[in-house]
């Protein structure tokens, strides 16, 4: 399908513009915290960006840990079939 | 005792339920619609009570004991049991919507339960109408999994009858009240709840039956059993440090499932164990802001979660595909199923203004207040992780990602209305949660809208979806599943019954044959014997005869001397 036949939410043009749109209001998320400052309930959760970069790391983390479990127990989807 | 009977809203919706068949046709839907809405009023303006006692043996049995934490989970329940019902009203199976009525009403009895054997009542019939609307989707991998489930839960009841009839030979009573896991029986008692929450080691039943109902029995389904188990952990165990051990398992097991998961269903369903897991974390802590995040949390939890198996079940219904490997690009023709699933998975990922919001934060405040900083950094962590796996994965693969060529348009109008108001609930509670709050336990002294929670939640949000969209081809859906725990029943266990029995037949032939040999051969050799030239039959001699006797005779005589010595 030509990029133009597309439903605007997909083309090229639009995914691009959500990406740097995406990009300003990470940004943005961050920087709020210097005009409202986050107050952590610990000594390391109140520190600029703490929340961002945790976030980031968790999420890959876990995305990581799961592509490791998956090797050792993912299986075909037919797997079960025969006692159903 | 007729009162009781008779004003007992959980006991409404089971009769309707019964009744349910044989109406005629036209007066179903209202049956459906209206009664679970009579238990809601009744519900809400139950005064804090216990009903008279009702005899049971040596025993009296409180049918209604109400109080704020029995009428939450009691309201919410009748407010899934319409908004189900609503939903279901064109599903064509007949056994459907009377089990699942039957499986609400039994969870409301669970909740408003003075006793034991009341609860413990309740909770049975709530396994069996669960495994119906499970069966109801008359495919045999429905009925299969049915009967796993049911294993499950049988095994569950038991655990928790041999709990309860201990506690009572200890203290003599039946009353239901905290216990904490101290003895054997509250031990007992305590796994017979975790099993119904999908804790391990026994999570696999969950995420192996809810999928396999039907469009719109996996709503009904997601709602009742685990949140009645957090309800009776939240009375009876609130303050077990082990549940926050286990409710943090739960949350990162779902996560990490939910993840490697392509059937959207299974993604939903792996997701209801990470949800839960929060809930049984908030037990766990056991503060007043403990238990009223895990309340507030599970009354939010069952909108969310109905909005999105809604969701699912809509697209199931409309294209009778269930992987994402098979669908995408949705959004196209389904907006309104869309837009719907986007609300719930914004619910339950706790973005601002939604429900999720204003409920789930609260079991982390309650983890910071505590000093558990290691909890509330896995709490932090998961809430990332609920994004990833069921905010934005369900979704995004569901409606968007490649595109599958499918056109279906939205569901019928009653499936449509459905999810406009748990849609309408997820932002209205995320909005205005007072009523909610109002509803809790205990006091609420919780702000959830401070601009300090405002941008941490939502920066811990969006890296997370930047996250998910800077890994998506490791996200990249494949057909397959992941093996759980469950491999040990489905596929271990049917190995070794397998072995034993081929073992046994294979004993059973080899003694037949050896009796068959035997029989052979001692024919032949009682022929020898007996026949008319055989040994035994034939005449001896009196001679060797007498020798034989002499010799037998000093044999005896002998032994007889120096064995009496």
């Amino acid at each position: 399908m030509e990029d133009q036949d597309k439903h605007w939410l997909v083309r090229a043009r639009t995914i691009r513009l959500l990406w740097i749109v995406q990009i300003v209001v990470l940004a943005l998320t961050v920087l709020a915290q210097f005009v409202m400052p986050v107050k952590g309930h610990f000594e390391f959760d109140g520190s600029i960006g703490f929340n961002a970069w945790f976030g980031f790391l968790a999420c890959a983390g876990m995305i990581l840990f799961a592509k490791l479990l998956g090797m050792f127990l993912k299986r075909n989807d037919t797997y079960y079939d025969h006692d159903e | 005792m007729m009162n009781e009977l008779l004003m007992h809203p959980g006991l409404w919706l089971v009769a309707a339920g019964l009744l349910l068949p044989l109406m005629p046709r036209s007066g179903r839907s209202a049956l459906i619609l209206l009664v679970p809405l009579a238990a809601l009023w009744r519900l809400w303006t139950l005064p804090d009570s216990a009903s008279a006692g009702i005899a049971f043996f040596d025993y009296e049995l409180t049918l209604i004991h109400a109080d704020a934490l029995a009428r939450i989970f009691g309201i919410i329940f009748t407010i899934m049991a319409f908004a189900g019902g609503l939903f279901a009203l064109n599903q064509t199976n007949k056994a459907e919507l009377p089990a699942a009525l039957v499986y609400a009403g039994s969870a409301i009895g669970a909740a408003l339960a003075g006793d034991l054997i009341t609860l413990f009542i309740f909770w049975e019939l709530m396994a069996l109408g669960s495994t119906l609307v499970l069966w109801s989707a008359a495919n045999r991998t429905a009925y299969a999994a049915s009967k796993r489930y049911l294993a499950i839960h049988l095994l569950g009841g038991v655990i928790l009858m041999a709990g309860i009839a201990g506690h009572v030979a200890d203290t003599g009573s039946i009353a239901f009240t905290l216990m904490g896991a101290d003895t054997l029986p509250h031990m007992l008692i305590l796994a017979g709840f975790l099993i119904n929450a999908g804790a391990p080691p026994l999570s696999a039943w969950l995420p192996d039956a809810y999928p396999e109902a039907s469009w719109s029995g996996s709503v009904f389904l997601s709602a009742f059993t685990t949140k009645t188990a957090v309800y009776v952990l939240l009375r009876g165990f609130a303050g077990t440090d082990i549940l926050i051990y286990i409710g943090l398992f739960m949350i990162f097991y779902g996560i990490v499932y939910a993840l490697l998961e392509n059937d959207m269903r299974r993604i939903l369903a792996y997701s209801i164990v990470n949800q839960v897991g929060f809930m049984v974390v908030g037990a766990g802590i056991g503060t007043e802001l403990a238990i009223n995040g895990a309340a507030s949390h599970a009354f939010a939890h069952i909108i969310y979660k109905a909005l999105l198996l809604m969701s699912a079940g809509s697209v199931l219904l409309m294209t009778g595909r269930r992987k994402c490997s098979e669908l995408g690009g949705l959004f196209q023709s389904m907006p309104l199923t869309c837009i719907c699933g986007i609300i719930g998975a914004l619910a339950i990922s706790a973005f601002p203004f939604t429900s999720g919001f204003i409920s789930k934060s609260m079991t982390a405040e309650a983890a910071a207040a505590g000093h558990m900083p290691w909890v509330w950094l896995g709490l932090a962590a998961a809430s990332a992780g609920v994004f990833l796996h069921a905010g934005i994965k369900f979704p995004w693969f569901v409606f968007f990602q490649k595109d599958s060529g499918l056109r279906p348009p939205d569901p019928p109008w009653n499936m449509r209305l459905a999810m406009l108001l748990f849609a309408f609930l997820c932002v209205a509670l995320g909005v205005w949660p007072e009523p909610l709050y109002a509803l809790l336990p205990y006091p609420v002294d919780y702000v959830p809208y401070t601009a300090s929670h405002v941008v941490a939640q939502l920066q811990l949000l969006l890296f997370s979806g930047l996250a998910f969209f800077v890994m998506l081809p490791w996200l990249k859906r494949t057909l397959t599943l992941t093996l759980d725990l469950d491999w040990f029943y489905r596929v271990a266990g049917y190995r070794i019954a397998s072995a034993i029995i081929d073992g046994t037949s294979h004993a059973m032939d080899s003694v037949k044959n050896s009796v068959a040999e035997v029989s052979t051969h001692g024919a032949g050799r009682l022929h020898r014997l007996y026949s008319s030239k055989g040994i035994l039959s034939s005449n001896w001699p009196t001679g060797s005869m007498v020798l034989w006797v002499a010799v037998f005779l000093a044999l005896y005589l002998f032994v007889n001397y120096f064995g009496g010595r």
